[in-house]
Formats: C-alpha cells, structure tokens, sequence
C-alpha cells in the first residue's frame, strides 16, 4: 500500500512541476464551458425568408408583417418573382421562399382557401424543419384571425374540437442551456480523464522510464492504481469547478442532491480513467494513444444522447449506449440538475457504471505487461 | 554457486513475418562480485540477453539463474535484488535529481539513507544539482545518476546495458573507476559495451557475435592465446593503402588503428619483404612495417573475423 502512495505522490509531483498542466486541467475546461453551451444552441434564429408576391393585397402586407415581426425571421427580400428567389437561395443567401398566388386575397375570401407555397432550403436540415414549422405556426395563427373576422361563429361549436396545450415539465421554459450544460460538463470530464490517463502511461513508455518500474519490485496492480488516484482527484476538481461554473454563469442550480452527483462521478471516473489506462496498454507511442482515444470517445460522444435523442437513434445504436459510460453520466447529471432526482433514481446507472468500472480496470491490469 | 548462469538461453524475434535470430544457445557463467563484460557489436544480442537476465524478457527456449533463483519462476524475488541501467536514460526527466532516488529507494521499501554508504562516492559528484531536474543534467551526469538509482536498493547484481555509449573519454574512464569500486561491496557486475578498449578493464569478458558466444576469458587470457603475428603498416596515403592490403589476397585480415594498420598475413614467409614488395608495386611512399604486441582490441577483430 505505501507504494501506491509513493507513486501518487511521483505522479502530482511531475504533474505540478508544469505549469502547463495545470492551466489546462483548470483554464481549459472553463473556457469550454462558457464558450460550448452558447454554440450548441438548439434555438434556430434569424432564418432568411423571401416573400415572392404575385398579389400585392392587404393580406399579403400583414402577413408579411406577421412573419416580419416573429424573432425567427428576418425578411431578406420582397420580390415579384420565383425564380429570383430561387436564384437568392442558391446563392445561399435565403433559407426559405414563400410565393403568393396572384389573386390570393381575393380566392381566400370567395372560396374560404387559398393555397401558398413555401420552398424550403433543406441543405441544413435542422434549420429547415424548424424554420418549416415557425413559419407554419405563424400561417396558422393568421389564419385563424382571418376566420375570426370573417366567420361569425354560433354560440355552440357544432363539430366538437379537441384543443391541446402543453407545458414543459422539469424545464418550463425549454431552457437548452438547462440541458446542454451538464451533458457538455460530462463531455469535458471525459475528454480530460481519459486523455490524461491514456497519455500518462504511454508517455512512460516512449521515454523508457518503464522499463525502470518493470525492474522493480512494483506489483502492476500497485503502479495501475497509483496512476488512476492521482487523476480520479484532479477528475472531481474539474468536476466541481464546472458545477460552479454552471451555477454561476448559467444560474443552473441541481434540484437533486450535489452528493449524488459526486456518488456517481467516483463511479464513473474509475470507469473513463480506467479505459485510457487501458488503451495506453495497447498503444506504443502517445500518438497512438491520442487517435485511439479519440476515436473511442468520438463514438461515445456522438451515441451518448447528448446532442440527438437517444430513442430515435437505430435499435443497434440504442444497444451500443447500453455500454457506453458517457451515456448514463449524461442522463444522471440531466436527471439529478433538472429532474432532482435522487441516489435510489440513479442506483441502475450506477450499478451499471460499476460493472463496466469492474471489467475495465482489472483488464487494464492484466494487459498491462511488465515482462513481454 | 554463480551470480548469473544461462544454460541454452535462444531467442528469436518475428520481423515481417521472418524469424530473426537474437540469440542462439548461450551458456554463461558468472562469478559472485565478478566484473563481467559482455563485448559485442551493434545488434548481437547483449540487450536481449541482459533483459532475458533481469526477467523483462523471457526466452524461447533454455533456462538460467540470478544469484541462485530462477529468471522464469522467481522473477519477483530476482526483482527484489537487482539493479538495471537501460542503455537509455529512463529517470523520470520532469523529476528532480533527488526526487528520482527518493522514488526509486521508496519503490524498493527502502530510504536514501540506509545505503547511502554504497553510493556515496557517485552521489556526492552530483548532489550540488540535487534540485535540478534529471532531464536537464549533462550526460555524464545523468550517468552517474542512473547508476545512484539502479544501486539503491542495494542489488548484489547489477546489469549495465552499454553504460558508456555517447560518453566523452574521460567521463567512461570515471564510470569505470566507479564500477571498480562497487565490486569491493561484493555487487556482481555484468555490463555490456561495443567499445573493446573496455574489455581490459573488466575481470573476465565473453564476445558475443550475431547472438552467439564464441569466447568466454580473462582480458590477459585472451591476449595471450592470440598466435597469429601482427604487423602494423603505415604510408603516406592510409585509406588507399587499407584498400590495397584488403585486396592482396595474402592478408588474413587488416584493420585501421589510430596512425596505423593492423595486419595479419596468411601463411607467408618473409611477411615484411614480401609486403614491401607489393606496396611499391602499388606505387606507395614511405613504408613502414613493424611487427607488434596485440592487443585486447587486435585478439578481439581477429576472432570476430575468424567466427564470421
């Protein structure tokens, strides 16, 4: 036991000894935390629209004020003709056309409806079908007045509606920032963890100085923990500055207990540090050991929900987060910030967690050889 | 009992699909507190055996013994009581030259303090940089360093992998000295060097060529059983004059050294006449041949040649 401690004690001494490393365990994971959340923005703004206008009439005009007034469009242009508008979006300079019929006003108030047509720039998807939608909402919403104005109603709705309203629970305002801020945290912590640790032992490889612990009596379980201490501390010190970053600039305050989340990241820090301890073992030299690290946790990133929904994604991919460590820390941290839940709601992560922790490490120790 | 004995150590390494031969059937005795030199060119197998020795590596096929305990079965035990000095500096270059001891006597579960005594006379030429980082200590420096930290622990055997490669002269003289001393603390010593000049120093010496051992011996030994006579040749223009002699077909062998060449005829009577005869045929200025004592270096080129 007392060298595992003479090696912890190796390891923060190298550590401290630069400077550099500890503006980036420190000044890295700030900085992304403030600058990442702004950029994952889910809110679509500013889509371009042009309105091509055939019929020039009064309803045309506040329709156009409508769409003019709304925060998601800006009116890029006001144009007699299709094609010009086409030609606009070509240049990219237009997300959506909206072209109206010549005679729109007057057919919507002869035959009751009148047809418009909205070309969509689908090249960014995303942007697309929510400007789509934004742009249906407010057609509907127009319309709506019109028929108030129009049709005198009866006094009983002779076709039952059913009306539907909803709110959004555990996120009334559907702040994004209240679910990408934790889920960015967790990807930080992992980025740091697993980068460090995978790069830690290969460096000791590549300047030989294994080959001096090899020699010695050190026993691989001893050096393998020696290695993951260290980092498992500096692990809950990025931790917790994020959460106070969160808390400070984000106003994002856990409804669940702060120790749940800690109960969990202990978990899931020997888990993450024990995957790069494990690919230093495969890895010879640290480039190696950077490219591996970052394809593995490129692929977990990507399939750990944080960005798309996890429900929609194929039924393999669904199976792939099953054993994807980043994906329960995602769902914790948004279920303990947003949702409070508790250390009995997060046992199943947990346990999981464990598990993978449980495989990982003892694996690492075995493949890491000190004779070959 | 020997501090290091190899019985039909092989190894083999797997290059592109090619078996390469790192070592074939090495059988080796060392002595305790014996100064051993294992001499050898670039790529004839002196890492291997010594990593096979000190239980990084394993063989293929043979077996052997550090003081007394088997290199496959007791390696925790044989780890316990060596010290190893990797042909490349391998201390931790971001730790300070103290901080390196201290984290390697605390590996072995002892102190700076219990065996200072033993490396005291290395450690004192560099404390005054105690609290410099290894990795910004001079070569010779981090040497001696290096040497601290494989005898801290006070091993009874210690292996050096070519201590002295990219030394300057007078730090390998130094380095040596120190080994020297270590011997009187009954530390057995098996060091691997390509420089044969070393070999004189060492107490016996075994050449190892292309992973085989082809002479094990005393310096002095090997010096006298050297028969062939040998001759040292100069002229004005030594580079054509090593060309000339290595296409006259009744030189065994001929080797530039320092001023001069070192030459061994095959069966030839007269050697020096003869010689002379064929030099100024070749148009040579200001010959001169002599006959000299061999030297360790001389004995050492002869059998390489007469083993290849």
């Amino acid at each position: 036991m007392r060298t595992v401690l003479f090696i912890i004690q190796k390891e923060f001494s190298q550590f401290f000894r630069e400077k550099t490393n500890i503006r980036m365990l420190l000044v890295m994971p700030v900085i992304q935390l403030i600058l990442l959340p702004l950029a994952a923005n889910y809110e679509v703004r500013n889509i371009q629209i042009c309105i091509v206008d055939h019929d020039h009439s009064g309803y045309v005009r506040e329709l156009t004020h409508k769409i003019a007034a709304s925060p998601y469009f800006k009116l890029n242009s006001y144009l007699d003709s299709y094609k010009d508008g086409l030609e606009r979006m070509e240049h990219d300079e237009v997300d959506i056309v909206l072209e109206i019929p010549p005679d729109f006003e007057k057919t919507l108030i002869r035959e009751n409806e009148a047809a418009l047509s909205a070309s969509v720039n689908a090249v960014n998807g995303q942007r697309a079908s929510l400007g789509a939608q934004y742009l249906l909402a407010i057609l509907r919403d127009f319309n709506r007045e019109i028929r108030l104005k129009w049709v005198q109603f009866p006094k009983f709705n002779p076709v039952p509606i059913i009306q539907i309203d909803h709110s959004f629970w555990y996120n009334p305002m559907m702040n994004y920032k209240h679910f990408m801020v934790p889920g960015i945290l967790v990807i930080l912590l992992t980025m740091v963890g697993a980068n460090m640790s995978a790069l830690n032992l290969v460096r000791e490889k590549e300047l030989g100085t294994i080959e001096q612990i090899n020699v010695s009596p050190i026993k691989k379980y001893h050096f393998i923990i020696g290695k993951l201490i260290p980092f498992w501390i500096m692990g809950q010190v990025v931790l917790t500055l994020g959460l106070l970053i969160a808390r400070l600039i984000y106003g994002i305050v856990p409804l669940g207990s702060i120790f749940s989340i800690y109960l969990f990241s202990s978990a899931y820090l020997l888990c993450i540090l024990g995957l790069g301890l494990l690919i230093s073992t495969f890895a010879n030299t640290q480039q190696q050991a950077m490219l591996i690290s970052f394809f593995v946790m490129m692929v977990f990133i990507l399939l750990s929900g944080l960005y798309t929904s996890i429900d929609s994604m194929p039924q393999w991919a669904q199976w792939v987060t099953k054993i994807n460590p980043i994906a329960y820390f995602v769902q914790v941290m948004r279920l303990v910030i947003m949702k409070g839940s508790g250390i009995k709601d997060i046992l199943p992560h947990l346990a999981s967690i464990l598990l993978m922790a449980g495989i990982i490490i003892p694996w690492a120790i075995w493949h890491y050889r000190k004779r070959s | 009992m020997f501090a290091i004995e190899a019985i039909g150590i092989s190894k083999s390494y797997r290059f592109k699909k090619q078996e390469v031969k790192a070592l074939h059937d090495i059988n080796l005795q060392i002595l305790q507190s014996e100064l051993f030199g294992l001499i050898g060119p670039d790529g004839s197998g002196k890492t291997s055996l010594i990593r096979i020795l000190n239980t990084l590596l394993l063989a293929d096929s043979g077996t052997g013994s550090v003081d007394g305990l088997d290199i496959v079965k007791d390696f925790e035990a044989i780890r316990r009581r060596v010290g190893y000095m990797p042909g490349r500096f391998s201390l931790y270059t971001d730790l300070t030259v103290e901080e390196n001891l201290q984290f390697f006597a605390s590996v072995f579960n002892t102190t700076i303090k219990e065996n200072y005594s033993l490396i005291k006379s290395i450690y004192q030429q560099i404390e005054p940089f105690k609290h410099r980082r290894a990795g910004q200590l001079s070569g010779g420096m981090k040497q001696k360093l290096a040497l601290s930290c494989a005898l801290i622990h006070r091993p009874s055997v210690l292996f050096l992998d070519e201590p002295t490669t990219g030394v300057d002269a007078v730090s390998r003289k130094e380095f040596w000295d120190m080994l020297k001393e270590l011997q009187a603390n009954e530390i057995t010593i098996l060091v691997s060097t390509p420089y044969m000049d070393e070999a004189a120093i060492c107490d016996r010496v075994a050449l190892i060529q292309d992973g085989s051992l082809f002479k094990v011996d005393k310096p002095t030994q090997i010096v006298d059983d050297f028969t062939p006579k040998l001759f040292g040749i100069r002229t004005k223009e030594m580079f054509r004059l090593i060309e000339d002699l290595k296409s006259w077909n009744s030189v065994h062998s001929c080797f530039a050294f320092g001023d001069s060449c070192h030459v061994i005829f095959k069966d030839l009577n007269n050697e020096v006449a003869a010689c002379k005869t064929y030099l100024m045929a070749k148009q040579h200025q200001d010959i001169e041949i002599f006959q000299i004592k061999a030297g360790i270096e001389d004995c050492f080129m002869y059998l390489m040649k007469k083993s290849a």
